[in-house]
C-alpha cells in the first residue's frame, strides 16, 4: 500500500464569477522514503492540490477524488477531529514565507513545543529536550537560548529552519514543503535543501517538494511531476525528464532556462497560463504549443503509457519530435 | 540556433570590441551610510550599506551586480537613479559630476538614469490608465511638448515594448506580470534615458515570462544603446545577460571583471560559494556543493579585518584582523573594467 494515493482530484473553486477549476484530475502517488517534486507555473494548482490533502483549503473549495487516501485513511470521509489527529504529525507541511507562518506573538519555542505537547503528549522537561534537539537537528546554533527568540529577532533562514523543526516535530511519515527556500538567498537555500534530503535519506520520510524553480529540482529530488493549469501533464524521473521530455510545455519551459541557452534570444512561449474564462477547448496547452493542429485544439488529449512520461498529449514528442504526427 | 543568429552574434560581439565605447557613467569609491538608532539613552550608530564601489557603464553595455540580500545592491541603485546623495564617492554621468546641487531639481539630468522595480504591481499606480501612466513622466518633464505629440510618443513605445495599441486605455490589474513588467520599462523608456537601473525585474517571474522580458530587455539595448546596471541575485540569468560582474558582499564589492572570467576563474572564496550554491538544471551534475556556514553578519556590527572571514574557509590570522583592499590581476589594479578585481588576501587559483 502506498503512503499517499491519490485518484482523480479536482478542486473547484465557487467563485462571484462562476466555478474556477484549480485542479483537475490529478493522481498521485508517494512510496514511503519518495523525493517527488510538482512543478509548474503560478496558477497550475500545484499548491492548491497539496492543500486539499491537508484539509486547508477554505469552504468555497468543492473538492472531488475518486481515491484520496494516506496511510490507510480515507482523507475524503475523515472527521475534522480525526483528521487533526494525523495533520501536523504524520503529514507536516512547510510553506513559503516563514516570517508570516510564525505566530509574532509567541516564541519559537513555545510554537515548537505546542505541537509536541497536542500530538505527542509529552510532559514539560520532555518537550524542552527534544525542542532542543530539533533546533540542533535543522542547524540553528545555541538552541537553548535561541528557543525563546521571538520570529521577528530571526532572519529569514532561520526562521525557515524552526519552520521546518515544527513540521518535524512529530516525526511526520510525509513532508510537504510548498516552494521551501524562494524567499531565501542562493546561500541559505543551498543549507536548507540538504538539510531536507538528509532527514528524507535519514529517517525513510518522504517529501514532496513544490517548486517552480528546475535548478532545485534537477539537484534535489528523484521524481518529476509537471503540472500545467491544473493537470498533470508529464511525471518521469528526474534525469529522464531533464534528458528528453515528452511533453511540449516540458519541452518548452526547459528550453527557456538561461543556462540552456544557445543565444542571446532565449526561445519563448508565447502567451500565458489560461484563466477563468479564456479555458481552451481540447488540449490546454494547444494555443501555446509550437506543434498543435486542429486535432489538439478540438479533442482533450488522452495520456501516454508511462515509457512517455505519463504524458497528457496527443503527440508526445520523442527526443524533441513529435510522435504520431504522420500517421494522423 | 540558427547559423544566421550566431553570425548575427558575433558580428555585435566584434563591434563592440572595435568600437571602445566612452564610459556613460563613472563611480569612484561610492558610500552611502546611514545613521541609526540614538534614542534618549542610547548612541546613534552607523550601518555602512554601500561602503566604497568604483565601476562604470558604458553604452550597450550591461553590468550586473550580484550578492545576498543585504549586501548594498538596492543602496546602489539609489544612489546611481540620484534617488539618494551618496555620502562620499564621486558620481559623474556623462562628464557631470553629481554633487547635491546637480542633482536637486535637474531634470535634464535626472531623465537620463531611469529604473525599473521587482515587483511591476507594486511599483504601477492602480488608478493610472497605462496610457496616463506613459505620458505623466514626460507631461512633468518635457512641459514643451504638446499632448498629442505626448499621445504619439507614449503610443510607440506600447508597440515597442510589445503590447498592442488597446492596452493604452486599461489598467494596471488588467495585466498579468509580464506584461507589468513590459509597461514598468516602456516607462523608464519614455524620457529616453542613457542608463537603465534594472533592480531584479524578472525575479518575481515564472520562467517562460522571465524569457520574454530578458529577450525584450536584450532587443531595447541593442536598439537603443542603452547601458544596463542589472541588479539580481539569480547567477543563471546574470550568466545568459550580463557582460561585466560586480560581486558586492555586505556593502563592498569582492570581485569585479568581465563575465566570463569571473564565472569561469573566480578568484573571491566568496563568488566561489555563490557560484556553487545556484541550482543547475542538470541532475547528471553531481558537484559538490561549498557549504557556507552561518548568514550574513549585521552590517550595524561588522567582523574585523575581511566581512567574509568569520563564513569563509580560507581564512587566516590576517583576514581577521587587516581589511583586504581590490587588487587587479595581470594588468594591475586599477577600475577599468577588463581588469580581473578581488578583494582577498588568500584568491583561489584556477585549479583549487
Amino acid at each position: 500500500m502506498s503512503l499517499l494515493e491519490i485518484r482523480n482530484l479536482t478542486v473547484e473553486f465557487r467563485t462571484a464569477s462562476g466555478l474556477f477549476r484549480a485542479v483537475d484530475s490529478v493522481d498521485v502517488t508517494v512510496e514511503n522514503g519518495d523525493l517527488l517534486a510538482i512543478v509548474g507555473e503560478s496558477g497550475s494548482g500545484k499548491s492548491v492540490s497539496m492543500l486539499a490533502v491537508m484539509g486547508l483549503l477554505p469552504w468555497t473549495a468543492n473538492i472531488t477524488a475518486d481515491k484520496m487516501e494516506f496511510d490507510g485513511h480515507d482523507l475524503r470521509s475523515l472527521s475534522a477531529k480525526a483528521r487533526r489527529q494525523i495533520v501536523g504529525k504524520d503529514i507536516s507541511m512547510i510553506f513559503q514565507e516563514p516570517m508570516s507562518s510564525l505566530n509574532p506573538c509567541f516564541n519559537v519555542g513555545y510554537q515548537i513545543k505546542e505541537t509536541l505537547r497536542i500530538h505527542m503528549g509529552m510532559g514539560r522537561r520532555e518537550r524542552h529536550t527534544r525542542a532542543v534537539e530539533l533546533m540542533t537537528q535543522v542547524g540553528i546554533p545555541d538552541p537553548e537560548k535561541r528557543l525563546s527568540a521571538f520570529p521577528h529577532q530571526m532572519s529569514g533562514g532561520m526562521s525557515q529552519r524552526v519552520m521546518i523543526a515544527m513540521a518535524l516535530a512529530c516525526k511526520p511519515k510525509l513532508l510537504i514543503a510548498d516552494e521551501p527556500t524562494t524567499a531565501l538567498d542562493v546561500t541559505i537555500q543551498a543549507q536548507i535543501l540538504d538539510l531536507l534530503t538528509d532527514l528524507q535519506e535519514t529517517t525513510d520520510m518522504a517529501l514532496i517538494l513544490i517548486t517552480h524553480d528546475m535548478g532545485v529540482v534537477a539537484e534535489t529530488v528523484d521524481r518529476v511531476m509537471v503540472q500545467y493549469a491544473g493537470q498533470r501533464v508529464e511525471e518521469q524521473m528526474v534525469d529522464k525528464l531533464f534528458a528528453n521530455p515528452h511533453h511540449p510545455y516540458t519541452t518548452a519551459l526547459l528550453a527557456a532556462l538561461p543556462e540552456r541557452a544557445q543565444s542571446r534570444h532565449l526561445p519563448t512561449i508565447p502567451g500565458v497560463v489560461p484563466g477563468q474564462f479564456d479555458r481552451p477547448q481540447g488540449c490546454l496547452f494547444s494555443p501555446r504549443c509550437q506543434f498543435a493542429d486542429a486535432r489538439c485544439k478540438s479533442q482533450p488529449p488522452g495520456r501516454a503509457g508511462q515509457e512517455l512520461g505519463s504524458v497528457l498529449c496527443h503527440y508526445p514528442l520523442v527526443d524533441g519530435a513529435p510522435l504520431n504526427k504522420e500517421a494522423s | 540556433m540558427s547559423q544566421v543568429l550566431q553570425n548575427q552574434m558575433d558580428k555585435r560581439q566584434a563591434e563592440n570590441k572595435q568600437v571602445a565605447k566612452k564610459p556613460i557613467l563613472i563611480a569612484r569609491d561610492l558610500k552611502r551610510h546611514y545613521e541609526v538608532g540614538g534614542g534618549m539613552f542610547s548612541k546613534s550608530s552607523t550601518v555602512r550599506a554601500l561602503d566604497g564601489a568604483s565601476f562604470t557603464l558604458t553604452p550597450g553595455r550591461t553590468l550586473a551586480v550580484v550578492g545576498e540580500s543585504g549586501c548594498g545592491k538596492s543602496t546602489l541603485a539609489r544612489v546611481v537613479t540620484m534617488i539618494e546623495q551618496a555620502t562620499e564617492g564621486a558620481l559623474e554621468i556623462e562628464g557631470d559630476a553629481i554633487g547635491e546641487k546637480l542633482a536637486q531639481g535637474n531634470k535634464e539630468l535626472r531623465a537620463k538614469v531611469q529604473i525599473v522595480f521587482q515587483d511591476p504591481y507594486g511599483s504601477l499606480n492602480p488608478r493610472q490608465s497605462i496610457g496616463k501612466t506613459l505620458m505623466e513622466p514626460l507631461l512633468i518633464n518635457r512641459p514643451d511638448i504638446s499632448a498629442k505629440e505626448r499621445e504619439t510618443r507614449a503610443r510607440d513605445m506600447i508597440a515597442m515594448v510589445g503590447l498592442r495599441e488597446e492596452h493604452f486605455d486599461r489598467y494596471p490589474h488588467m495585466f498579468s506580470g509580464g506584461q507589468r513588467q513590459r509597461i514598468a520599462v516602456a516607462r523608464a523608456l519614455m524620457l529616453d534615458p542613457k542608463i537603465l537601473v534594472l533592480d531584479e525585474p524578472v525575479s518575481a517571474l515564472d520562467l517562460s515570462i522571465q524569457s520574454q522580458i530578458l529577450n525584450l530587455l536584450v532587443d531595447l539595448q541593442d536598439r537603443l544603446d542603452l547601458a544596463y546596471l542589472f541588479i539580481s541575485h539569480d547567477l543563471s540569468v546574470v550568466r545568459h545577460f550580463a557582460d561585466d560582474v560586480m560581486v558586492m558582499y555586505l556593502g563592498k564589492p569582492v570581485e569585479q571583471g568581465s563575465m566570463e572570467t569571473v564565472f569561469s576563474q573566480p578568484r573571491h572564496p566568496y563568488t566561489k560559494a555563490l557560484l556553487s550554491a545556484t541550482p543547475v538544471a542538470d541532475p547528471t551534475r553531481k558537484s559538490k556543493r561549498i557549504k557556507l556556514s552561518g548568514e550574513l553578519p549585521s552590517p550595524m556590527n561588522l567582523p574585523q579585518g575581511c566581512a567574509f572571514n568569520p563564513r569563509c574557509w580560507r581564512a587566516s590570522e590576517k583576514c581577521r584582523s587587516t581589511r583586504p583592499v581590490l587588487t587587479g590581476a595581470g594588468d594591475g589594479a586599477g577600475t577599468d573594467l577588463g581588469d580581473h578585481l578581488a578583494a582577498c588576501f588568500h584568491p583561489l587559483e584556477d585549479e583549487d
